[in-house]
């Protein structure tokens, strides 16, 4: 199950930054947040997997293809960017090194061998739901709110910025 | 059982292809959707780490979720700037800005 999920994944996001149409991409990127989803099923992470699906591939997918819709009608019509070769090299390089780096390390390290014990616990709701909005020790009440002011002045920044301006300024 | 060295390999392959979309790409569109990528490899490793290491434990589950709702007001403010960035310049392209203010 997990190989099935990370070759979905791995695909859709090589399809997703390989393609040239934007609205592709963001399709792609959809079925990349599934995949995720769907790893956190498997690590029995349910409720994360339900923030994940609503989040992102409710609310950010939309909120890009609508985007795309508003920004860009000759891109859907074909005529799209054209990725310049010496770039994409760059571009290539850059992460293989990157990876080569991470894969080093991970392997040098060797930190954890052992097998993923315990992975069929699944947190109960109730203790999600007391430690999300309790005021103790390893509760989180605190950045919970902050989250919430943040997304506010997120909203208000984004009304702000995206409105028409007036002629005369 | 899988062992934790997959869910590290998924998540670094996944990380440096957003990594390689956000350098070749050039649309801002594009730019973004793989930044969204690099996001979800790092919410990947920290719900697998939290369950390798504290399985009872939800730290790294709240973190994921806050980083979650942190992208999705990145994203919305993102795309508000783009949508101004049309509307001047007539492009959505990075090549396109050379200042911010025209």
């Amino acid at each position: 199950m997990f190989i099935i999920l990370a070759v979905f994944i791995i695909g859709s996001a090589l399809m997703c930054v390989m393609t040239t149409r934007i609205m592709r991409a963001a399709t792609f990127m959809l079925f990349v947040l599934f995949g995720v989803a769907g790893i956190y099923f498997l690590l029995d992470y349910t409720y994360l997997a339900a923030a994940q699906i609503s989040v992102y591939a409710g609310g950010v997918t939309m909120i890009y293809i609508f985007a795309i819709q508003l920004v860009s009608k000759r891109t859907l019509q074909g005529l799209e960017e054209r990725v310049r070769s010496s770039r994409m090299i760059v571009g290539g390089l850059a992460a293989l090194a990157g990876l080569l780096v991470v894969g080093l390390i991970v392997a040098k390290t060797g930190f954890i061998t052992q097998p993923m014990a315990c992975s069929d616990f699944e947190l109960p709701m109730k203790a999600i739901g007391t430690a999300l909005v309790g005021a103790g020790k390893y509760q989180y009440v605190l950045p919970f709110e902050f989250i919430s002011v943040f997304l506010l002045a997120c909203i208000i920044g984004g009304l702000v910025v995206a409105r028409k301006e007036e002629k005369d300024v | 059982m899988i062992p934790i060295e997959c869910y590290f390999a998924l998540s670094a392959l996944l990380f440096f292809i957003g990594v390689y979309g956000f350098v070749t790409r050039r649309n801002l569109i594009a730019m973004l959707i793989s930044v969204e990528l690099v996001l979800n490899a790092v919410d990947l490793n920290f719900a697998a780490i939290n369950r390798l290491l504290y399985p009872q434990g939800m730290e790294g589950m709240f973190m994921t979720l806050f980083v979650i709702g942190v992208a999705a007001a990145e994203s919305a403010v993102a795309i508000a700037i783009i949508i101004n960035v049309y509307r001047n310049f007539r492009s959505d392209s990075v090549d396109a800005i050379k200042n911010m203010k025209r």
